[in-house]
């Protein structure tokens, strides 16, 4: 299986993930062997199977779209890296 | 005899009697984890104040739980630099349930569940209590070695590919990976979420059937969790296993089993026959293919999932940075470590246009053609019986470099999530190198009754608690 350090740089892109050279080297042999082995799904016959979607029959389980106040607002606050008047504070996106 | 060496239920009739009072039972595991933690290392965070909590509850047992389950009283830190500090504003579903128990603590894992060892975590290894040069399997290792090291009564673990059953096998302890839906996932860090299972780990069946009574049931919190009626799952254990049919999928028992490990698994089908079962010979075509597919689709749903750490809201913030994609992107790699970046780039991989239909798509249909294949099964057999793990516990250092190896550490484990499955893992024999052995038994969905009863008639009559201790040999 070929893989090359392109495609894992573009992969890293699309992940929001930044890589060392050494890791995009490492990531390439790793994918290669990895690809190889889980190849081997393609040689199973699917024909007539739909896809599974999870672990059991249930899909789309729905619920009403209510708003639940939730108490301790400076619980969820206290994690955030950088706060400011009770809001969460990121750099300038435009 | 020490407390910390009994069960929960033998705790509580003492308790009951009024013989000991939580206090007693704190300060003597608090003892205990001083002589041994420095061996083996199975904590992320150990609880404060634990006396004093214990003489507002006198009847309170402790527990220790994994550290990617949410609590509001300690960090979750699921072991990882990106959550190093990270306390939770609620606590997960399971905690709310185990109602009149103590946190003892916050137990090791391979880094977001990521791992078959223990080794990945990303604050300091796991050492197995039966011989401390050796991994306590993942990655629930911390939970696991320390039920078997007593530091902990019983301890909640997660399973998304075996990380209950393994390490349960590793250290000669009894682990439950119960059906996908019967326990609440709501507060349990999410890694793969169709295949992800909270359960418990515990040093005889009996204790299991009793946490699993506490944590089971219906969730509005979770939209998979599903609506059962309450059970008492400990009025199901007997010894009474005449007439079940116990199938043994020869795919198991194939290339890559340790031949010991294999004697032992047969040994047990054996004394099951004597006990009355019949025993049979079975097959699974579609298993040969389930770790492949398993890794495609953990994998996929993995780098989703931790798309959520942009160290915004909580957690790990790179200090540099001169735009929000920067921020990301540095955060990012600064705050994973090396496996979680792999199965981010190996799910990112296998969702990209291109690689879609070849991999995920692919996948999901050998995924749907398991969970035929065991549907089957089940209507011939009333439980199937297998090794956990293809090997007992192996050496520190041995797998950690090499992916795919870790990786085959699941080969029979990674079936039953697929499937969504219930699956119990109890320990049998010692190795000759005095390695704990552990089988599997696989049930229907929702049959953990049955599977409990199963593996308490084996428990009776081997007795292997009794028999073999943990030794932390060097």
């Amino acid at each position: 299986m070929n893989v090359s350090r392109e495609e894992i740089i573009h992969m890293a892109n699309l992940a929001d993930l930044n890589l060392s050279e050494e890791e995009i080297q490492k990531y390439t042999k790793d994918m290669e062997d990895i690809l190889a082995f889980a190849n081997e799904i393609n040689k199973v016959n699917t024909d007539n199977l739909d896809e599974s979607i999870t672990a059991n029959e249930r899909y789309n389980i729905l619920r009403k779209d209510e708003v639940k106040e939730f108490e301790d607002k400076d619980a969820l606050l206290q994690n955030a890296p950088s706060q400011k008047n009770g809001m969460f504070h990121i750099p300038k996106m435009i | 005899m020490e407390l910390y060496e009994l069960t929960v239920h033998e705790l509580n009739e003492k308790l009951e009697k009024k013989e000991i009072t939580s206090i007693d039972i704190i300060e003597n595991y608090l003892k205990r984890i001083e002589e041994k933690e420095k061996d083996v290392q199975a904590f992320v965070t150990i609880g404060e104040k634990l006396i004093e909590k214990a003489k507002q509850n006198p009847k309170a047992i402790p527990i220790g739980i994994k550290d990617n389950i949410c609590t509001k009283e300690m960090k979750t830190t699921c072991s990882s630099k990106m959550l190093e500090n990270f306390v939770s504003p609620y606590n997960a579903t399971v905690i709310e349930k185990i109602e009149n128990s103590l946190i003892l603590g916050k137990l090791n894992m391979d880094e977001f569940a990521m791992g078959a060892s223990t080794e990945y975590s990303a604050f300091h290894k796991t050492y197995n209590p039966w011989n401390i040069n050796k991994v306590p399997g993942g990655s629930s290792g911390g939970s696991a070695a320390a039920v078997a090291a007593n530091m902990v009564p019983w301890a909640l673990g997660s399973d998304t590919g075996g990380s209950i059953r393994q390490p349960a096998s590793f250290c000669g302890v009894v682990g439950l990976k119960p059906t996908y839906g019967l326990v609440s996932r709501y507060g349990l860090v999410a890694f793969a979420s169709s295949l992800d299972q909270i359960g418990p780990i515990t040093k005889d069946v009996t204790d299991c059937a009793l946490l699993l009574n506490y944590i089971a049931g219906y969730d509005p919190k979770d939209s998979t969790s599903v609506k059962t009626d309450k059970k008492d799952y400990t009025k199901a254990l007997s010894n009474n296993i005449k007439g079940l049919k116990i199938g043994l999928p020869k795919e198991y028992y194939g290339e890559g089993i340790n031949p010991e490990v294999k004697e032992a698994i047969l040994r047990v089908a054996k004394q099951y026959e004597q006990m009355g079962a019949i025993i049979e010979e079975c097959s699974i075509s579609a298993n040969n293919n389930a770790l492949a597919t398993y890794y495609i689709i953990a994998c996929a749903e993995a780098s989703s999932n931790l798309g959520r750490f942009d160290g915004i809201r909580y957690g790990y913030q790179a200090k540099k940075y001169n735009s929000i994609k920067e921020l990301y992107r540095k955060t990012k790699k600064e705050g994973f470590g090396p496996e979680a970046k792999r199965r981010i780039i190996l799910g990112t991989y296998v969702l990209s246009s291109g690689y879609y239909d070849a991999y995920y798509k692919k996948a999901q249909k050998v995924r749907t053609l398991v969970k035929q294949e065991f549907k089957k099964l089940f209507t011939k057999y009333d439980v199937l019986l297998t090794p956990t793990s293809p090997t007992v516990a192996f050496d520190i250092g041995t797998r950690s470099k090499n992916p795919l190896e870790m990786y085959l550490a699941d080969i029979c484990t990674v079936s039953v999530n697929i499937a969504g499955l219930p699956a119990i893992s109890i320990p049998c024999n010692l190795d000759k190198t005095g390695m704990p052995i552990g089988f599997q038994l696989i049930g229907n969905h929702f049959t953990e009754e049955l599977l409990l009863k199963t593996a308490y008639a084996y428990e009776q009559e081997e007795k292997f608690r009794e028999k073999h201790k943990p030794e932390f040999k060097k």
